[in-house]
């Protein structure tokens, strides 16, 4: 997927004009982010959880050649494969192969925005199989040919009367309104589309090194259907998944839950360990896991390390009142809101992205809410520094920075200026007290007025009063 | 290193005043009221001349040169003193909270620095947990609802502390809108890179202000409230807008004109 993030604020525009999106958009403040404020408060240890949760990806990422051996040590044990893939190309080439070799014609696939972020959606497609989405919101945005655009509602951009055009004009039959009903059609479709496949496809919320088991959760229970019963079971994922023990991965879905829907648990976690074993009733024959780096291990060591301990959960995105305003679409790539604005620089380059890490007032609420307490803000501010060594600033923002900087460090300089600006403005604004329009200023007075200042500076005032207050 | 402050926190501890280049420009009156409520605790008030900006600007927008040039100049200014306080979250959170950040291949400067950071302060968070301050003497009227700036909030833990003051003047009447604590769009140079964003948050935030009723609408970082004054006015609400040190500041408070009103 070509990034299209440089049209941020085009999008953001279309995305403010559009009452349907909004209306969506509304939901996540009354659902998701009010769910995960009363799970936070009914959990007295919840603060402590998240220095834990952030201590276990810690250790992990300090230890990630350890824990990556030892996960496919007992991965092997179990009957599983592990592929390592370096790179997008190479993970789909990967995916590909193990498609060939099960001579597969359609695959079905619960979510995973490890496959967005490699693109194994259009690769699959485009060598003939087909591809059934079993996540409820993934298989509403393939009908439509969209990104997902939430972590953990991929269709959350949408509303219900939406899903109703659209489930009548593929499913053919009447339009149906009832949510339960439209839950209920969508399931009838899948139901036949999982006994027709020949490989499954999930992701991983969770590689547990000590046991070799892949951790997924969802509230649908189709992580299970879709890899319980194809012959193969492909998993995709990437590294920053490993965790050292269990009891490190339910520490974590302790907090993955309640920071993403407000939920205690997840409706459905499912391990999965191995494939197939003599005496199971059921399972795949196969089980093989590829493992994304794709840019990842060159985070390591870097200001970036601590984005890795990111568990998606969504709650940065919940709470931000850029991605809130804008829409996922917006971020023109497969991860959003400020985790994205941290991630998508660093896979798909910040040449085709520094408008994301600018999308943000630096608030500070995705920081606050983060489970495993990534400093978003931060990591942002890293984009826009390399950003500006890179010269991708627009150029009069980097003059007028530049230009003001040097007055800021010649006091005496730069409080002649602001004392005539101070007078002249003063002067101009003193009628009403505030300026309507005001001209190199229309990004703030196309909509708000502009204070005027009061006429003169506050340095000016206290030395005309021998250093004294008034 | 520089002579060092006064040994321990003395009762008349020599306080710098760090006006921030919003209030020098565009308000005065809050560096005169910060002056007024510092010296009813009992402080000694200087304002170094050599000050200009916190350089956060140049930070948030990575330009790190330029931020760490002006953050010595920060140091070099306001070294000699035993507290640094700001009528701002925003910049306060800078000078305490990310000074040090921009010295991290010069451990001399990081060193003074982090000595630096942790004698900053924001104005209302000073008065209230350092110097003790529990009542004003303000003859302001009205029916005021307070904006939780987000550095101030979230990097300082200012909260508490204004509602306090404010809700300690006879006069005034303390309502709460319906989210305090989000953001209210400005943003530093956010306001203008994306401005049809900011537009949809200061609108937000200007209808759950007007939702309340209050006819005062109080904050403690000129930033947010130049973005919130101007786009009620925009509007056409009436509300008035003051930064919470001139409200507390008093007495004589009630006859300022509020943040882009004419001048009586």
């Amino acid at each position: 997927m070509q990034p299209t993030s440089l049209a941020f604020a085009d999008k953001a525009h279309a995305a403010l004009d559009n009452p349907a999106l909004q209306s969506a958009l509304g939901s996540i403040k009354t659902g998701w982010q009010a769910g995960r404020g009363r799970a936070a408060e009914a959990l007295p240890e919840f603060e402590a959880l998240r220095d834990r949760g952030r201590d276990i990806k810690n250790h992990t990422l300090q230890h990630l050649d350890l824990y990556l051996e030892m996960f496919e040590a007992n991965l092997t044990a179990a009957g599983g494969q592990l592929h390592f893939a370096r790179d997008a190309a190479e993970a789909r080439a990967t995916v590909l192969d193990l498609c060939r070799t099960a001579e597969a014609r359609a695959v079905t696939k619960s979510k995973s925005m490890v496959a967005e972020e490699i693109g194994i959606n259009e690769h699959l497609e485009a060598n003939g199989i087909e591809r059934i989405e079993t996540d409820l919101g993934e298989y509403i945005i393939q009908l439509r040919k969209e990104p997902p655009s939430h972590l953990v509602g991929p269709a959350v951009h949408l509303t219900k009367d939406q899903v109703s055009d659209l489930f009548a004009a593929h499913h053919g039959g009447p339009r149906i309104e009832d949510p339960a009903a439209l839950v209920a059609e969508a399931r009838r479709v899948l139901r036949e589309k999982y006994f027709q496949a020949d490989i499954g496809i999930t992701g991983a919320n969770f590689l547990v090194a000590e046991t070799g088991t892949i951790v997924t959760v969802t509230n649908e229970g189709n992580a299970e259907l879709t890899q319980g019963l194809p012959r193969t079971h492909i998993v995709i994922t990437s590294l920053e998944k490993l965790v050292p023990t269990m009891d490190d991965a339910f520490t974590l879905l302790r907090l993955l839950a309640r920071s993403a829907t407000g939920q205690e648990f997840s409706a459905y976690t499912t391990l999965v360990t191995g494939p197939r074993r003599p005496a199971d009733l059921d399972g795949p024959d196969r089980l093989h896991v590829v493992l994304v780096d794709n840019g990842r291990t060159k985070m390591l060591g870097t200001a970036l390390q601590e984005m890795l301990r990111c568990i998606r959960c969504g709650a940065c995105m919940n709470h931000c009142p850029v991605y809130l305003a804008a829409g996922g679409h917006a971020y023109g790539w497969v991860y959003v809101g400020p985790m994205g604005s941290v991630l998508t620089p660093q896979f798909a380059g910040i040449e085709a992205t520094h408008t994301l890490p600018n999308a943000s007032t630096f608030c500070g609420r995705c920081e606050a809410v983060c489970p495993v307490r990534i400093p978003l803000p931060k990591l942002m501010r890293h984009w826009r520094e390399v950003q500006f060594e890179k010269h991708l600033t627009p150029p009069t923002t980097r003059f007028g920075l530049q230009a003001w900087a040097f007055l800021a460090q010649r006091p005496a300089l730069y409080r002649a200026l602001t004392r005539t600006a101070a007078t002249v403005l003063g002067l101009l604004g003193r009628g009403t007290g505030r300026f309507h329009r005001l001209p190199l200023a229309g990004g703030w007075t196309a909509s708000r007025d502009l204070p005027a200042p009061a006429g003169t500076t506050f340095m000016a005032a206290y030395a005309k009063q021998g250093g004294r207050p008034r | 290193m520089r002579p060092a402050p006064s040994a321990a926190a003395p009762d008349r501890p020599r306080v710098a005043l760090f006006v921030t280049c919003l209030v020098d420009l565009f308000r005065p009156s809050i560096g005169f009221a910060a002056i007024r409520l510092l010296e009813a605790t009992g402080c000694t008030v200087e304002v170094p001349k050599a000050q200009t900006c916190c350089g956060q600007p140049a930070f948030n927008s990575g330009d790190r040169a330029s931020a760490e040039a002006i953050a010595r100049q920060v140091i070099d200014a306001f070294e000699p003193y035993d507290y640094v306080v700001a009528p701002s979250g925003s910049c306060a959170g800078m000078l305490r909270r990310h000074l040090p950040e921009l010295f991290d291949t010069d451990p001399v400067a990081k060193e003074r620095a982090t000595v630096l950071a942790e004698r900053c302060h924001e104005l209302i968070s000073f008065l209230v947990d350092i110097r003790g301050l529990d009542q004003v003497a303000s003859d302001f009227a009205g029916t005021v609802t307070y904006h939780d700036s987000c550095s101030g909030l979230r990097e300082l833990g200012v909260k508490a502390q204004p509602r306090q003051l404010l809700l300690g003047v006879p006069g005034v009447d303390l309502v709460e809108m319906r989210e305090p604590e989000v953001c209210c769009g400005f943003g530093g140079t956010f306001c203008v890179k994306y401005p049809e964003i900011s537009t949809r948050m200061v609108s937000d935030k200007t209808a759950d202000i007007a939702a309340t009723g209050a006819d005062t609408l109080a904050a403690g970082d000129l930033g947010c409230l130049m973005n919130m004054a101007g786009r009620l006015q925009r509007e056409g609400r009436a509300v008035r807008a003051y930064h919470v040190a001139e409200i507390l500041a008093g007495p004589g408070a009630d006859t300022l004109p509020g943040i882009g009103e004419r001048r009586r």
